[in-house]
């Protein structure tokens, strides 16, 4: 096999998910469960039936759309840890939006559109935040964003606590569900918004073609891969970063808006579900490909959905489905370490 | 990663759905499975345990009944689905009926009433089946079901100002609302009874101090640490706290400071042998037993018969503590004095015999009137007390 082939890549990918399996095959041996049994749960409880398929389609909608953002910071070498916050902020702005519109009189269909493009463009603030910090006061962006989750995190409790509290009612459980006619309509009987699915494949198909086939993706890259080289080639590096975070907060606060309009109905203190913490999982998987990170998300979201089989069937706890997303990535990792260094190629 | 590994991942991924479609369909047996949604982990010795034990006695007493359950079922352990949905799983499990068992899941218990109306759903603490209610939604398949912990926490309220030698008794609240508040009040009309008609003191002197948390239990980053809050309690001089949370810090906490020297006792909450996790410094419990009217919920479905209604169901007074008779009960603790014991039992003798401490003159917190001389209130301004009594420190309702 020739060292420097696709397949001999594809071997140590194949190698890397062997080993994070036999890694959560030992943790769930460490915790007497058999990993057969358990593995068999995980795949039921994800693909078993419709429903569970189209449950997944509801994890996979915010987790595509963050990752998605992702993919224009780490093509620019940006680490966007604030993430997190970006869907937090796009999630507040939404509910704000709906807040405000609720009683306007508006039609329905067009408060939901005014309150996603509301969470857009509080995710884009929100992560300007981060790209103005590290630009233009010298804070790294691992630790802006990582400061500015905290934050997010704090405007949530205090608007669910304060402003935006359930009349009479102090509790972190969130604020008042949005009436019926405000929430994504679902199909069928299922859990799943069409309208939100649409927005996560365009979004995958647009970050596709902007990063794939336009100068803007070219020049993106080149930040990303010599920021120095490419400013002096004429490419205006901090516009560029700034955009990639302007970018990436927008797709991230869509996550959030749907996280508003199509699961939850409503402001909760976590309601960012971790997607932003797991998209930056799934886009060190997948090497700038929108269309890897929509099949990766697509995995881990199958994974979320799964693994509550694992406390209703086995009384496992189902953090088990965040051991395998952990152990996949520091293996893909590691094997890639290990694959440069016997091709000899950095 | 490459094409041919999507495929391979796809085939697997196809393979497991045509396993999971050929699989045995559900065994169809006359067994009655129902599913149990818990706010909190199963074995808490709180909220949750008292529910989960409460399915192992329907489980018990009525056979061919099975239990299935989730527990953690909140916004932070279970991150991306709500609880309507993790009902789902359980229908899945063959459950055909559903308990929540959380204030927490109203919303939830509502839309999945709603999106399943040939299922049975029983909602511990709710109150959206109650025609008289401020939210009543008439679902045909909606059951409300709370004890009457008014009178727990009366009698955990007395055993505290019994107790207390600094005169002051802390009260671990979790977050604010209608249920809250009208809980922790009562602890307070217990507390200030005992003061004054047993010790012969003056209510003046008994501080009673409500700190809430913001949740039925700790969740780091998002509530109060409980654990603090218990310790500023004892540090600012309360020498009982009582919990309102589902969980068992108070005692721990209390524990910790007696074991260092101080004179602090703790009294936990919901669950029946909650005082074991530190016998020497509680005083009692007061708890649920939710095993007797689950049994004859289940049963009704079972039979066929399952009708929406809303029940708040007072203690068994001939004996509180009969687990198949009584909603509420109250153990004593190691640390209650002989004394105190044999007054605490006179008091739950005249609650037995119709003391009603919701009984005026009784004002809110800011001095506005409740209750008129000689008016007693009724269930109604019981169940969504506005406000905490006149004579308690702490909030009333969430501050701006």
């Amino acid at each position: 096999m020739n060292k420097n082939s696709k397949s001999f890549e594809l071997l140590f990918r194949g190698l890397a998910i062997l080993l994070a399996v036999l890694f959560a095959s030992l943790v769930l041996l460490l915790a007497k469960a058999n990993p057969l049994e358990a593995f068999r749960y995980l795949i039921v409880g994800a693909f078993g039936t419709t429903g569970k398929i189209l449950d997944v389609l509801v994890s996979w909608v915010p987790l595509a759309l963050a990752t998605a953002g992702l993919l224009f910071t780490f093509t620019a070498g940006l680490w966007n840890i604030g993430v997190e916050g970006q869907i937090t902020l796009g999630a507040v702005f939404t509910t704000a939006a709906l807040r405000l519109l609720m009683n306007s009189g508006l039609p329905p269909g067009l408060i939901i559109f005014l309150a996603i493009l509301a969470g857009a463009l509080g995710g884009a603030l929100w992560a300007s935040l981060v790209g103005v910090l590290k630009i233009y006061g010298g804070v790294n962006e691992i630790f802006g964003g990582l400061g500015l989750n905290f934050v997010s995190v704090a405007i949530t409790i205090w608007l669910i606590f304060g402003p935006w509290k359930r009349p009479g009612t102090g509790s972190m459980s969130g604020t008042e569900p949005f009436p019926r006619e405000l929430h994504l309509p679902v199909l069928g009987n299922s859990n799943l918004s069409v309208w939100s699915l649409v927005l996560a494949v365009l979004g995958i198909v647009l970050v596709y073609i902007l990063l794939r086939n336009t100068y803007f993706g070219l020049r993106l890259r080149a930040v990303g891969k010599n920021s120095r080289a490419a400013f002096l080639l004429g490419v205006p590096t901090n516009r560029y970063a700034m955009l990639a975070f302007f970018l990436c907060g927008i797709f991230a606060g869509l996550a959030g808006a749907v996280q508003v309009t199509a699961v939850y109905y409503r402001l909760i203190p976590s309601i960012s579900s971790g997607y932003g913490f797991l998209g930056l999982l799934v886009a060190m998987l997948v090497n700038f490909n929108a269309i890897w990170a929509a099949l990766v998300a697509f995995f881990f979201a199958a994974l979320n959905i799964g693994s509550i089989q694992l406390p209703l069937m086995m009384r496992l706890d189902s953090t088990l489905s965040g051991v395998i997303q952990g152990s996949l990535v520091l293996f893909v990792l590691l094997m890639d370490g290990v694959r440069r260094r016997i091709t000899g190629k950095r | 990663m490459s094409k041919r590994l999507w495929f391979v991942i796809s085939m697997l991924v196809l393979a497991a759905m045509l396993l999971a479609a050929c699989g045995p369909a559900a065994a169809g047996g006359k067994e009655v499975v129902f599913g149990m949604l818990l706010v909190g982990p199963y074995n808490d010795r709180g909220w949750s345990q008292a529910h989960y034990d409460a399915g192992l006695y329907v489980q018990e007493k009525l056979p061919g009944t099975k239990m299935v359950y989730l527990d953690k079922v909140n916004g932070a352990d279970r991150p991306g689905t709500t609880p309507d949905k993790l009902a789902e799983d359980l229908l899945a499990q063959g459950a055909t009926v559903i308990v929540f068992n959380s204030d927490d899941m109203k919303d939830a218990a509502v839309a999945f009433a709603q999106k399943h109306p040939d299922i049975p759903v029983i909602h511990a603490s709710g109150d959206n089946s109650w025609k008289d209610g401020k939210d009543f939604k008439d679902l045909k398949n909606l059951y409300n079901v709370m004890g009457k912990m008014e009178y727990g926490k009366m009698i955990a309220g007395c055993a505290a100002a019994l107790t207390t030698k600094t005169g002051q008794i802390g009260y671990l609240g979790p977050l604010i609302n209608d249920e809250t508040r009208r809980l922790a009040s009562s602890a307070y009309l217990g507390a200030r009874y005992c003061w004054t008609n047993y010790l012969g003191k003056n209510p003046a002197d008994l501080k009673f101090k409500v700190t809430w948390i913001g949740f039925w239990f700790n969740i780091p980053g998002v509530t109060s640490d409980p654990t603090q809050v218990a310790d500023d309690f004892i540090n600012s001089g309360a020498d009982v706290v009582i919990s309102g949370i589902d969980t068992t810090e108070a005692l721990v906490q209390a524990n910790k400071a007696a074991a260092s020297g101080k004179k602090v006792f703790a009294i936990p909450y919901d669950y029946k042998t909650a005082c074991d996790a530190a016998p020497d410094v509680c005083l009692g419990v007061p708890y649920f037993n939710w095993g007797p009217s689950y049994v004859k919920l289940i049963k009704s479905a079972q039979e066929g018969k399952f009708a929406a209604g809303f029940e708040w169901l007072a203690p068994d007074w001939a004996d509180i503590n009969n687990p198949d008779t009584s909603a509420v009960g109250f153990v004593k603790g190691k640390a209650l004095s002989a004394d105190a014991a044999a007054t605490l039992d006179k008091f739950i003798g005249e609650l037995a015999s119709g003391l009603n401490l919701w009984k005026g003159p009784l004002n809110y917190q800011d001095g506005s009137v409740f209750l008129k001389d000689g008016e007693t209130a009724t269930d109604f301004q019981v169940w969504y007390l506005p406000l905490l009594l006149e004579g308690m420190e702490g909030q009333s309702v969430p501050a701006n």
